[in-house]
């Protein structure tokens, strides 16, 4: 890409990483074995994503996956977050999104201390959206959808074996 | 251009390229001015008080119902009633005429290119009288066929009801034609002219329509006001709409008698000043000429569409034989969104979604495209503009 004649926002923005994952999207599937799932819509753009997750009987993640139609930056998101879940619980998963929102929005509010300093890169790689508030709701949809899917009452299917 | 002072910015630096006329248009001096100048010199509530400025306020108002007459030709300024804009007139034609004279098993016809505003207004009048609301499929091309329509139509078909230009696709659909088999079967019929009015010159009593709506801010108007053409007879059978001051002829705790069209349909004070803007954006856009404006128009998207056409990858959405002043395009590998964000990046506004229009990317199996639409002040420097704002995105995707 030639970079030379971009702005500095829409370079932060559409980097390397993010057009990778925006175009070869990491656990792009469904997972029959899923026990959590809900589905995320943006109805000002169409972006719609279906989250889906294995959680164990400790409350942790063992597998996340996703699939559906979104933007670039949507689709890396949804991309790089079901990458980071894994092996997390709802309350670390809760903190890393916590983290993001305040990247996005409001960055003096954003508290790292507890996470893991790869997933804080990915995030902030993630956070050139905040020069694009338009396009904030882009990158937080899956994250949203997975607090839809971590809700108790939204588990579609129950595995009872 | 130089008639359009919001031309005079400059977005990130560059020269405000703007494709999104279809959404609103911008507003030139002379509205502007009217508006100022009516609100400083003539503004009082109309058909109220006794006094000068009110007599002044009432005559400059009704005089812009001669106005659309005019430019629409309508038959009769009674036959002119404005709404807040065309979502209301649509909401108005649902509410008063067709629970009025629509019962269950009765039918309404639209097409799978409506706005959003052209197909709940009548789901909802679905669930209030236990009509049957029909769709006429469009084809791949994005085009409504008339045989399609005409396999539609019923004896218990009451109202066909259609856009003229969709605002999606820009495809022009053949209006007049329909509103005659809508009318051997019996059927009235509703146009939405809210892309043609723009365009076009329009002439209700040509296509014979019984109701014509549109809304003054795709017309370099105002926003809050738009219109409803409905044929003087049709009028007078309705019922109002809303109830409230202005529409009345005397009320008492027992019985109110109300105003004739179109008086009847404009309960409480109107969006007066925006009126008197929508006046002027119709004597702007005649002091050009509406044929000259499609014209030029035409051009343009002749000129856009080729131009599009040689940028690798590109794709038009919508390929109907008649088109107006909206290209609606996709990039392969690139969501509309992250178009539409590089593109104002470098000062062009384009829109990217569905356009309010969700059936028709349905019809289509696209979630979103990137639309560019004209007004009468694009140059082909702006399609160029375009053009090469798509390399870029190419770019940055390659």
């Amino acid at each position: 890409m030639t970079e030379e004649n971009l702005p500095d926002d829409l370079r932060e923005l559409y980097q390397d990483l993010i057009l990778d994952h925006g175009k070869h999207p990491r656990n792009f599937r469904a997972l029959p074995e899923a026990n959590c799932e809900a589905l995320g819509h943006n109805p000002f753009c169409g972006d719609k994503l279906t989250l889906y997750l294995t959680v164990n009987d400790q409350g942790r993640i063992e597998e996340a996956a996703f699939q559906g139609s979104g933007c670039a930056i949507s689709t890396a998101s949804a991309s790089m977050m079901t990458e980071m879940l894994k092996g997390k619980s709802a309350v670390e998963a809760r903190r890393l999104f916590d983290y993001f929102h305040a990247l996005c929005t409001d960055e003096s509010a954003a508290d790292k201390s507890a996470l893991d300093e790869e997933d804080v890169a990915r995030l902030q790689a993630l956070a050139g959206v905040r020069r694009f508030p338009i396009r904030v709701k882009c990158a937080t949809l899956p994250w949203h959808t997975l607090q839809a899917a971590l809700n108790p009452s939204a588990v579609k299917k129950v595995k009872t074996e | 251009m130089i008639d359009f002072p919001i031309f005079e910015q400059r977005i990130h630096g560059r020269r405000l390229v703007y494709l999104d006329s279809a959404a609103s248009a911008q507003k030139p001096r002379q509205v502007l001015d009217a508006l100022q100048r009516f609100y400083a010199n003539d503004y009082a509530n109309i058909h109220r008080g006794a006094y000068d400025l009110s007599l002044r306020a009432t005559d400059r108002y009704e005089a812009v119902r001669e106005t659309v007459r005019e430019f629409i030709n309508a038959k009769h300024a009674d036959e002119i009633v404005f709404t807040k804009g065309a979502t209301e007139s649509i909401n108005l034609v649902a509410a008063s005429w067709g629970r009025t004279f629509l019962k269950a098993g009765d039918e309404v016809l639209i097409t799978g290119l409506e706005h959003h505003a052209n197909i709940v207004p009548w789901q909802l009048l679905k669930q209030q009288t236990g009509i049957e609301l029909r769709v006429v499929p469009i084809t791949p091309e994005g085009e409504v066929r008339i045989e399609d329509v005409q396999k539609q139509l019923t004896p218990r078909t009451k109202l066909v009801a259609m856009t003229q230009v969709s605002n999606a696709l820009g495809t022009i659909v053949p209006v007049a034609e329909i509103c005659t088999r809508a009318h051997k079967q019996g059927a009235l019929m509703l146009i939405d002219g809210c892309q043609a009015i723009s365009h076009m010159p329009v002439d209700v009593r040509k296509l014979d329509a019984d109701f014509y709506v549109f809304s003054g801010h795709k017309l370099y108007g105002p926003t809050g006001v738009g219109v409803l053409y409905g044929k003087r007879d049709i009028l007078r059978q309705m019922p109002p709409y809303q109830g409230g001051g202005d529409m009345i002829e005397s009320v008492s705790f027992t019985e109110t008698t109300f105003r004739e069209p179109p008086h009847r349909f404009e309960a409480g004070t109107p969006p007066i000043a925006q009126v008197i803007g929508l006046g002027a954006a119709i004597d702007y856009v005649k002091s050009i000429d509406m044929k000259r404006i499609e014209k030029q128009e035409d051009e343009l998207l002749r000129y856009a569409t080729e131009k599009l056409q040689t940028i690798g990858s590109l794709r038009i959405i919508g390929n109907a034989k008649q088109k107006a002043g909206i290209i609606s395009f996709m990039l392969d590998n690139v969501h509309p969104h992250d178009i539409a964000t590089i593109l104002d990046n470098q000062g062009i506004a384009i829109r990217a979604g569905h356009h309010c229009a969700q059936p028709v990317m349905e019809a289509l199996g696209l979630a979103a495209t990137a639309r560019a639409s004209f007004g009468l002040y694009n140059i082909k420097e702006d399609i160029d503009a375009l053009a090469a704002g798509l390399e870029k995105v190419r770019e940055i995707f390659a």
